[in-house]
């Protein structure tokens, strides 16, 4: 019965449909429908992913699911939708995640309560288009848009730094994607096509190739953020509500390593691959140098933020690790690599969510992130204590858990393409563990603070049921991830046949 | 037999999520039972798996349960390999485990934590139980991770107590260290053998010891089988606490008892000495991490059995003496003895779960004082610990027909025939090991139980021996510390076929055990023989010395410690590793952590960079807005001045 639906569409234009209603029917004093609202349709939304992923068919790279409708003739754009094993995890990771987010306002927002539910279902939507999008330009569209409704976000519901940390964000972001958008426009004028996939077969040369890599690498490492070009991070985070700071965590980062595998290796493999090093050391930093940066952070979600950055360094290094393996023979090791890099990017989707979600329980009762403001948390809310242990665990990479997976599989590739990546991405381990439990320690061991903490309510129903919506899937993918691995093995091997092949040739 | 093998690990699995999720609505005798019955579940099977793999013979029991992941034709799977070492793995650990359940009954009696401690150590025998039933080396890393998770949340089970949060948290971080080596060394067990599978990757091995093929580190080509031996042995010190990976062994006393004779006493620590054993047929091939883990072995047996000599806690002192019979352990399987050191495990996990809980029993008694100085003729009032704790300390110090005498006698005759380069420093550090353990074992012995009786007035009048779920257990343990040694020694080690010989692969020229066994004839003959051998002399010096020092003459110690002031001073320092990590890990891992913040991510990328790129534009706009002042005679003085500049440039210097 699903089967003639426009799923992506539907995905991605109901909860952008459902937000403007809820803005139109929004009302200050009734706020209790508009976030009923709100919930029905993230969660009509969510519905939508079952048929998605029971309709995927995981033996073909073939893109699923299309829909193509001419948009702007004479440039021949399309509005053209799509998804391939990589592409749908993300959609149901993204609308999964909405679903958390809305709920998790529930309480904490009392005011513009309709604006800020629209902000977030029609953010959700634009996320759902970068995803499924098959066009160049209707990703590009999709890609700025959403930098505004999370714009919104951090500048009106943020903390007090929040003018200063949005500004950061936007700008960073922006400059990024501009120049993204000059190598689509020359991707355009060699091949009259916007298509991503004519791009992938489409001969460029070294030079070309090396230009647009460098306008396509700032949009998507800022994103991500890779180290040097990370600092907007932990503001954003630190200005930004709870339920900002998820989707940004568990979602938005994750567009720049979609945008590595979608464009940068695919289209540009000889450029990917000589420019290689560059980002396996920028990832190595991300890992190591923000590990200890991350250590001595004072302020919980700063933390949570910078451990972040170095998580998503084992994304990038599992990309990048590929080059080097290929040319040594490894492919196997190369998707094992690729396979890691996406695992550690849902993953950390529900991980970081949670985390923040953690913080925003805390936040929510003692208005406060500095860590030195708690201590013996665990006296006070033994039920909250033990969801945070599970997900400060899976943060630290522990067998079982989702944390575990996607950095087992890129070490593992890391150290055949050359044993000291393996090394320095091991670190992680400790460091990892680390931060995580000295965060740990601090906030939920120990005698009993202060008068506020001894005053702490436990989490109520409606964080238990957001914290075990979020070990769930946190845990199923610790203990078997391979459901989620068949998903996207057929569409990466697909992914990866393209970046290992040179387009000098031609 | 899958389902009886599957039914060991899940029900203490089952109880533990029960008792996890429902513990507090079930209440605590529930929550108990449930624990114990899943663990004696376990434990019933247990032992008729191991009658039916070791005594009936039956074949080696090696498939997948399910398949984790598969990427590119590479299978990450989860599944048991059920030999005859598997068999005496789990049935020492449920055993043991067993135990330790039915003391926990009344020793955390009262305690508010009571379900959740039953929660952790029944979950505690599952993930113990997965790591030595794998077959494979992903599940091994699991169940390695996972026992350390537990062992983090047992040592900080009272939260409260800063003590015991630092203490988790060094052990979780220092175990990471090892952990860090392991994994690498998986990586490069994927690399070169294509697989995860132990069978797979075991048949891979002696190809690549022939293939000569090298890896280059720090300047220098590695055998790539000794690199793999080096980073699986890191993780093995670790979990087994060799030096310098040891430190948070001792720290992990704050935990409560039974977790110590269970975790990091009998079980869990012992995991190194397992894993190298289990990986024998790779180790075989590397005669440079064998040595390694002798001379490893080695400085743990000898040197932090010395610390032993001079810890007034009760509990610490019975963790070093664990710290230096784990390296006793690690210099039997570095001379490729590994029979003798699984069979010194074995024996060790009864006679050393006996002592920690004969110690936990002490501290019942003692109303939670662990300080020995405090203690005295406690054997007026707890006979039954007293003469079990006795029955421990005989095997532990290897006394003829002691269980521990049979174990750590072929370690040091094995030592002694081994012709490994580094086996002299492993023989003589053993050898001197014994007297020392002599020295802190009675030690411990007659501060507590002889002497003047040192405790307060009122504690005194207290004091008796515990309730039955205490003193029962620990006389169960009791009987196999004194009498499993001389049953088990023949099958063990010398037999024509021993029970571990389908386990364990052992190079014809490295089996040093097999030279041994022609003189080998039988238990008693075997004890009687050691009475005139040198380990017995040492560890009767040692009861004599300690006798003579703490019953006859007890003003001596103190003399000898003020004439003898430095090396009391390195003992009681702990030969100063854990002021060196506080400095140097600790404090300098943070501080490298707030200068690359400050420096790196405030002044450089933020300040510099991208508000300084701001900044940047700021002042320019700044000097640029001057220009368009409005004024008509500016803008004509600067067509003027841009004139002439034009002139000047065509005409003079073209």
């Amino acid at each position: 019965m699903f089967a003639d639906l426009p799923l992506l569409s539907l995905l991605i234009w109901l909860p952008i449909a459902g937000g403007v209603l809820v803005l139109m029917t929004g009302d200050e004093q009734r706020l209790k429908h508009t976030r009923v609202y709100a919930l029905l349709i993230s969660l009509l939304t969510l519905a939508f992913c079952v048929p998605l992923y029971l309709g995927f068919d995981i033996n073909t790279a073939e893109m699923q699911f299309q829909e193509k409708v001419s948009w702007i003739d004479s440039f021949s754009i399309y509005y053209h939708l799509g998804v391939d094993g990589i592409s749908m995890p993300m959609i149901i990771l993204t609308s999964f995640i909405n679903l958390i987010a809305v709920a998790a306002g529930w309480q904490a927002i009392q005011t513009r309560v309709a604006q800020y539910m629209a902000s977030f279902l029609i953010l959700a939507g634009l996320m759902n288009g970068v995803f499924a999008a098959m066009d160049s330009i209707l990703f590009y569209v999709f890609w700025e848009a959403m930098l505004i409704p999370m714009f919104l976000i951090i500048g009106i519901w943020g903390g007090e730094n929040r003018i200063y940390a949005t500004i950061k964000f936007f700008l960073y972001t922006f400059l990024g994607s501009v120049l993204m958008l000059v190598g689509l426009i020359y991707l355009y004028t060699q091949s009259g096509s916007f298509a991503i996939i004519d791009y992938y077969t489409l001969p460029i040369g070294l030079t070309a190739q090396i230009l647009i890599f460098v306008g396509f690498m700032l949009a998507f490492a800022v994103k991500i953020p890779m180290w040097p070009v990370h600092t907007w991070l932990p503001d954003a985070h630190t200005e930004a509500p709870t339920a900002g700071s998820i989707i940004l965590a568990a979602i938005m980062l994750k567009m720049g390593g979609y945008g590595f595998i979608r464009f940068s290796l695919p289209i540009l493999p000889d450029a990917s691959s000589d420019l290689a090093w560059l980002l396996i050391a920028m990832s190595l930093i991300a890992i190591v140098y923000i590990g200890f940066v991350a250590l001595i952070q004072k302020d919980l979600k700063k933390l949570i933020a910078y451990s972040s950055i170095a998580h998503m360094g084992f994304v990038t290094l599992g990309f990048f690790v590929v080059f080097a393996l290929v040319s040594a023979d490894r492919f196997s090791a190369a998707v094992l690599g690729v396979q890691g890099a996406m695992v550690q990017m849902i993953s950390h989707g529900f991980i970081s969510g949670a985390l923040f979600l953690g913080v925003g329980v805390l936040y929510e009762r003692m208005h406060s992130r500095q860590i030195s403001d708690y201590g013996g948390v665990a006296n006070s809310m033994p039920i909250f204590a033990a969801f945070f242990m599970l997900f400060a665990l899976a943060n630290a990479g522990l067998p079982g858990t989702s944390g575990f997976v996607g950095e087992l599989f890129v070490i593992l590739s890391a150290f055949q393409a050359n044993p000291w990546y393996g090394f320095w991405a091991g670190t992680a381990l400790i460091l990892g563990a680390a931060y995580t439990l000295w965060m740990y320690k601090r906030v939920m061991f120990g005698e009993i603070a202060n008068d506020r903490v001894a005053a702490l309510k436990d989490v109520n129903g409606r964080e238990i049921a957001l914290l075990v919506l979020l070990a769930i899937p946190v845990l199923l993918i610790g203990l078997w991830p391979q459901p989620l691995l068949e998903v996207m093995e057929v569409s990466i091997e697909h992914l990866l046949q393209f970046a290992v092949t040179s387009k000098l040739g031609f | 037999m899958p389902g009886v093998y599957l039914t060991i690990v899940l029900a203490p699995l089952i109880a533990a999520i029960v008792i996890g999720l429902l513990g507090h609505i079930i209440g605590r005798t529930a929550s108990h039972w449930l624990a114990i019955l899943g663990v004696g579940l376990a434990c019933v099977l247990s032992f008729w798996v191991f009658k039916y793999h070791v005594i009936d013979g039956a074949p080696i029991y090696d498939a997948p349960l399910y398949i984790w992941g598969e990427v590119a034709g590479i299978t990450f799977q989860v599944g048991f390999l059920v030999d005859t070492l598997t068999a005496l793995m789990i049935m020492v650990v449920t055993f043991v485990s067993l135990m330790v359940h039915i003391y926990t009954v009344g020793y955390m009696q009262g305690d508010p934590g009571y379900q959740r401690f039953f929660c952790y150590i029944a979950l505690f025998t599952f993930s113990m139980l997965m790591l030595v039933m794998s077959n494979n080396f992903l599940q091994l890393f699991f169940g390695w991770e996972a026992v350390g998770v537990v062992s983090y949340l047992l040592i900080g089970f009272w939260f409260k107590k800063d003590t015991a949060v630092f203490a988790n948290l060094k052990a979780f971080i220092v175990n990471r260290v090892g952990d860090f080596g392991f994994i690498l060394g998986l990586a490069a067990i994927l690399a070169y053998c294509g697989s995860f599978t132990y069978s797979e990757v075991f048949a891979n091995v002696p190809a690549l010891a022939d293939s000569g093929m090298t890896l280059p580190i720090a300047g220098v080509e590695w055998s790539v089988i000794t690199v793999i031996c080096i980073l699986l042995f890191i993780g093995a010190m670790g979990k087994s606490a060799q030096v310098p990976l040891h430190v948070w062994l001792p720290d992990s006393m704050e935990g409560p008892t039974p977790i110590s004779a269970l975790i990091h006493a009998a079980t869990m620590v012992t995991a190194g000495v397992f894993m190298v054993a289990r990986m024998s047929p790779i180790f075989e091939y590397s005669d440079m991490a064998l040595n390694f883990v002798i001379i490893i072995g080695g400085v743990t047996a000898l040197f932090m059995g010395l610390v032993g000599i001079v810890q007034n806690d009760i509990k610490r002192i019975i963790a070093y003496s664990t710290l230096s019979q784990l390296g006793y352990m690690m210099v039997a399987v570095g001379i490729s003895a590994y029979a003798a050191g699984i069979f010194h495990l074995f024996t060790h996990a009864f006679f050393k779960a006996l002592l920690f809980l004969g110690a936990g029993s002490v501290i019942i008694a003692m109303h939670h004082d662990q300080d020995i100085r405090n203690m005295g003729n406690l054997r007026k009032y707890m006979p039954i610990t007293y003469v079990c704790m006795l029955i421990g300390s005989l095997a532990l110090i290897g006394f003829p027909f002691f269980s521990g005498y049979y174990s750590k006698d072929a370690i040091i005759e094995a030592a002694h025939a081994s012709t490994a380069w580094a086996a002299p420093f492993g023989y003589w550090t053993v050898l001197l090991g014994v007297l020392v353990t002599s020295l802190y074992t009675f030690r411990l012995l007659f501060v507590v139980f002889h002497g003047k009786e040192r405790m307060r007035d009122e504690l005194r009048r207290d004091l008796r021996e515990p309730r039955a779920v205490v003193w029962v257990p620990l006389i169960l343990l009791a009987i196999p510390s004194a009498i499993v040694g001389g049953f088990f020694i023949g099958p063990m080690l010398f037999d024509s076929h021993t029970i571990l010989g389908q386990s364990l692969f052992v190079l014809p020229k490295n089996d040093v055990l097999f030279q041994l066994a022609p003189h080998y004839h039988g238990a008693i003959e075997f004890a009687i023989h050691g009475l005139t051998g040198l380990p017995f002399w040492f560890g009767v010096a040692g009861i004599v010395i300690t006798w003579l020092f703490y019953v006859r003459y007890p003003a001596v110690p103190a003399k000898i410690q003020s004439h003898m002031k430095w090396i009391y001073h390195v003992l009681i320092n702990k030969y100063g590793f854990d002021e060196f990590n506080q400095a140097v890990f600790a404090r300098g891992g943070r501080g490298l952590g707030y200068a690359l913040w400050q420096f790196g991510d405030v002044k450089i990328i933020d300040g510099a960079l991208v508000n300084g790129s701001a900044h940047f534009v700021g002042r320019c706009a700044l000097i640029l807005r001057r220009l368009q002042s409005g004024y008509l005679y500016h803008y004509a003085l600067m067509m003027l001045l841009g004139l002439l500049v034009f002139l000047l440039w065509f005409t003079l210097l073209r």
